[in-house]
């Protein structure tokens, strides 16, 4: 079953994607980890739009992959602030807002 | 036959924009005291230009207003109904009654009102000259037009509340403006004088329109539909036969008696001559035109409820006839031993209301109100040639016997204006008051009340005497005092022989003394441009004064009765036609449109009644059920030239109602005049051959004479003493009534209140200690620091959750969304 497939990888790339999110520690790294959890996303909506011949799903993944972009020039711009600021883009520096 | 009788009884009366918007007249100056006061310092002429536009704007409305009337008088038959023009709108509304406010426009109150807007716009354009560089100017200006807005707004007054708004408004700026130099004792207690004595009668006023309402209210609404303030309601009802005899006596006593309070009757005329603190412009405008008048109007306006109410008709004395028949004699005689000239005016004033009076209550409706306007003119005039002498002659003192004297040789246009006018008040042939006066002598005489015909004939010749000497104190013999040119200074010399002279304490105080506020400068520099000594007065004054002069010869003709009746014009316009109206008539007239039909009864009744009712509007044939009832004879044969008869006031109005009383009037004989002639010149004569021996020759046996004779002293200081009736007011019945009131009520308020309110306290106090130990220490704040302490330990349990690292975070979330995750995936298998 194709979708099964389709679905897997999906899967494993959200996983993937977690797993950097939480492992990482450098900012650009967690960008491109929150980047493939997004394009995980769109391999679901694909597929289930290819399953039930409709192309919203195709509008949808466009629409994300859109806003996706958006995401990283704001992230990338905060990540060069960081780094201006405090010459490293670590995020385990960046504690000041511990309760 | 329907469409005949309506093509017969449809003269359609004509009406006109002043007419319609005669409303509008109160609201102009009104509209202008605003202005003033928000604006006038900061305009050049200081606000007066002002109020002097708004008179001139009131003035040509009411003329205009007035003009037409006498177009819808001429255009409609010569004896059918003319129709006022009544216009009402709710003003507000409580408990299901509604007040109106709106216009009642008539003859009555239009010849009021052309006589308040003109004399007013004179007076102001006067008082530019009078007051410059008063201190508080524009503040008089300011006064002075919202005082002629509520006269304005009495006169138009469609019902009772209206009416006392106006009233009310009048008696407080009377309040500022005798006390308008109010730095001056005796000027803020003459005020306070004047405020309370008429509030006193100004009860009368609150408490006769509750009677009448309530009485009158049941009638109204059924019978034409309008409430029972409604003026033209009440005099439907007063003449109706249906109003009780309690309610409709009390409620035109008491009516009454807020006339006596405000127009100066006998006994509360004792604020009048004490009103003369104010500024003279202010005594001219009130003592000619308005407040003074309004008590008389009140009663004219309401006319039939007083001619039901004090049975005018069939009696020969009643409350109202008597009280003015003992105000003329009273107060002339007390014009006669003032040095003061403007308290001689002010007597004479109560004097000649009196006489209003005493017609009003006597039936002579029209002389009465004809009164009034001749009356405005002259007495204005004399008001304002008194204060054209004291601008310009005697610095501003008013003692005839001290600073006056021979000053027609200064003043000639002063001089001339004030005897023609002193000659219209006595009465004399061609002038104005001889064609007022004299009729309502004739025609007190005429319906039956002998006695005060010959109390008027009496206030005559006293009416002569006294003007003869103030106008020979005046102006002729030698001048005396400033008139002479002393120099004196205003404050020493001015005030001593003044203070001796009512040493009876709280007078008026005597003079305009301005000079002594911080004009001083300002008239200094006056006096000594001009002249020293006395001299005529700037245009200013004297053209108010030429024209009110003129006024004064030229008013008497509008109604001259020897003339016969073709000069009668007055008369004509004023008069309310006296018919059986049916009530549908008066509701249609409530509609508003102005124009009315000519009511005739056919709408009430079928055929047979239709007939008669064409009949009636046909020829006028209410003599014919008059005189069926047997009314008619007598009136038509005694009545002279009012051939015209109406049931009207004398009976039960049938299948209509009737607005006004059928009044005859006094056929004119010259005998009649011929005798008041006489008296009034022997008046003159004796008075002046008096003035002539005591002051110019000093005859032994009359200078000192008071002294000398026991009995003559003792009336001398009874009437310098004003009766005592001040001394009985304020010794007596304010120290006997509101003394003890204030000591009991300052006990009350020591021991009872007090008691209470300290109790109280102490109760609070003892209460309140418990509820802050109990309730606030305990429970309040128990339960205030409980819920910070749980927030507290709460975020101490939370806190190492917040790390601050965007992972952990991360981390948190996505554990949270799994967990939500297989959760859902639980529940959905």
């Amino acid at each position: 079953m194709l979708l099964n497939q389709f679905l897997i990888l999906g899967a494993v790339l959200f996983c993937i994607g977690v797993y950097g999110v939480i492992a990482r520690r450098n900012a650009v790294l967690v960008l491109m980890s929150i980047e493939l959890i997004l394009n995980s996303v769109n391999i679901n909506l694909l597929a289930f739009s290819l399953r039930n011949g409709s192309p919203d799903g195709h509008t949808f993944a466009l629409y994300v992959i859109a806003v996706a972009a958006a995401e990283v020039g704001v992230g990338l711009a905060m990540v060069l602030l960081m780094y201006r600021n405090r010459r490293s883009i670590a995020l385990d520096d960046l504690a000041e807002m511990k309760g | 036959m329907f469409a005949a009788s309506s093509e017969a009884g449809s003269a359609v009366l004509s009406s006109g924009f002043f007419l319609e918007h005669a409303w509008a007249i109160p609201i102009i100056p009104a509209v202008a005291f605003a202005l003033i006061i928000f604006f006038g310092k900061k305009m050049p002429m200081k606000g007066s230009e002002f109020g002097i536009a708004s008179m001139l704007g009131s003035l040509v409305f009411a003329a205009g207003a007035g003009y037409q009337w006498i177009q819808r008088v001429n255009g409609a038959g010569e004896e059918s109904y003319v129709a006022p023009i009544v216009k009402t709108w709710t003003w507000w509304q409580s408990g299901g009654v509604e007040f109106g406010i709106g216009q009642h426009i008539d003859g009555l109150s239009l010849a009021v009102l052309c006589v308040v807007a003109f004399i007013s716009s004179l007076v102001q354009i006067y008082s530019v000259e009078y007051l410059r560089g008063d201190r508080r100017y524009t503040h008089f200006f300011a006064s002075l037009t919202l005082f002629s807005a509520g006269m304005m707004n009495m006169v138009v007054a469609e019902n009772m509340i209206q009416l006392i708004l106006g009233w009310e408004i009048m008696g407080l700026c009377s309040f500022m403006l005798i006390g308008h130099w109010w730095e001056e004792a005796a000027n803020s207690r003459a005020a306070l004088k004047a405020f309370f004595t008429t509030r006193t009668g100004d009860m009368g006023l609150l408490a006769g329109t509750s009677i009448l309402f309530f009485a009158a209210n049941d009638w109204t609404q059924k019978t034409l539909g309008v409430s029972g303030f409604s003026i033209r309601g009440l005099s439907a009802w007063a003449l109706s036969g249906d109003p009780s005899h309690m309610a409709i006596v009390w409620g035109a006593a008491a009516l009454f008696i807020a006339a006596i309070g405000k127009s100066g009757q006998f006994p509360l005329h004792t604020w009048l001559p004490d009103a003369m603190a104010g500024p003279t412009p202010v005594s001219s405008l009130l003592h000619s035109s308005t407040m003074v008048v309004a008590g008389v109007f009140l009663v004219a306006r309401l006319y039939p409820v007083f001619f039901t109410g004090m049975d005018i008709l069939h009696g020969s004395a009643n409350f109202i006839v008597i009280i003015g028949g003992i105000t003329i004699v009273i107060a002339a005689a007390l014009a006669f031993v003032q040095t003061d000239i403007k308290k001689v005016l002010a007597y004479s004033t109560v004097s000649q209301l009196g006489y209003m009076m005493m017609g009003l209550g006597a039936g002579a409706w029209l002389p009465a109100v004809f009164h009034i306007f001749t009356h405005a003119f002259f007495k204005a005039c004399l008001f304002l040639g008194a204060g054209s002498i004291s601008h310009s002659a005697s610095h501003h003192s008013f003692e005839m016997k001290k600073d006056m004297g021979g000053l027609r040789k200064f003043m000639p246009v002063t001089f001339t204006t004030w005897v023609v006018s002193t000659l219209a008040l006595c009465g004399v042939f061609p002038f104005s008051g001889f064609f007022s006066k004299d009729e309502i002598i004739d025609n007190v005489g005429h319906n039956g009340y002998t006695l005060f015909m010959y109390i008027g004939l009496g206030g005559a010749f006293l009416t002569a005497a006294y003007m003869t000497r103030a106008t020979y104190l005046t102006f002729f013999g030698e001048p005396r005092g400033a008139a002479a040119g002393e120099h004196h200074d205003e404050h020493g010399d001015a005030h001593a022989p003044h203070d001796s002279h009512d040493d009876h304490g709280h007078d008026a105080h005597g003079h305009d003394d301005h000079a002594s506020h911080d004009t001083h400068a300002a008239h200094d520099d006056h006096h000594g441009d001009a002249h020293h000594g006395p001299h005529e007065s700037p245009a200013l004054i004297t053209v108010p004064l030429i024209i009110l002069a003129t006024l004064a010869i030229g008013s008497g003709f509008l109604n001259a009765a020897p003339f016969g009746e073709k000069w009668e014009n007055f008369k004509k316009w004023v008069e309310p036609r006296v018919e059986v109206i049916s009530p549908t008539g008066l509701a249609q007239v409530v509609g508003g449109a102005g124009e009315v039909r000519v009511a005739s009864d056919e709408s009430t009744d079928t055929t047979v009644a239709g007939e008669e009712a064409s009949a009636t509007s046909d020829g006028h044939g209410e003599e014919a059920t008059a005189s069926g009832d047997g009314h008619g004879e007598e009136a038509t044969t005694e009545g002279g030239h009012s051939a015209h008869e109406s049931p009207c006031g004398s009976e039960t109005p049938k299948d209509g109602i009737c607005v006004a009383p059928m009044i005859h009037h006094a056929p004119f004989k010259w005998s009649k005049a011929l005798m008041s002639m006489i008296i009034v010149f022997l008046g003159m004569l004796i008075s002046w051959t008096l003035c002539v021996q005591l002051y110019e020759k000093k005859n032994k046996s009359l200078v000192g004479l008071t002294e000398r004779n026991p009995l003559l002293g003792k009336g001398y200081r009874f009437l310098v003493n004003k009766y005592y009736l001040d001394a009985l007011y304020e010794n007596v019945i304010v120290r006997g009534i509101a003394h003890p009131i204030a000591a009991a009520a300052y006990w009350v308020n020591q021991n009872v209140l007090d008691g209470i309110v300290n109790g109280a306290g102490t109760v609070t106090k003892k209460v309140s200690g418990w509820v802050y130990r109990n309730v606030d220490q305990r429970v309040v704040d128990g339960a205030v620091n409980g819920s910070g302490n749980a927030a507290t330990g709460l975020g101490g349990f939370l806190r190492p959750v917040q790390s601050g690292k965007v992972n952990q975070y991360g981390a948190l979330l996505f554990g949270t969304a799994a967990i939500g995750a297989l959760v859902l995936v639980i529940i959905n298998t």
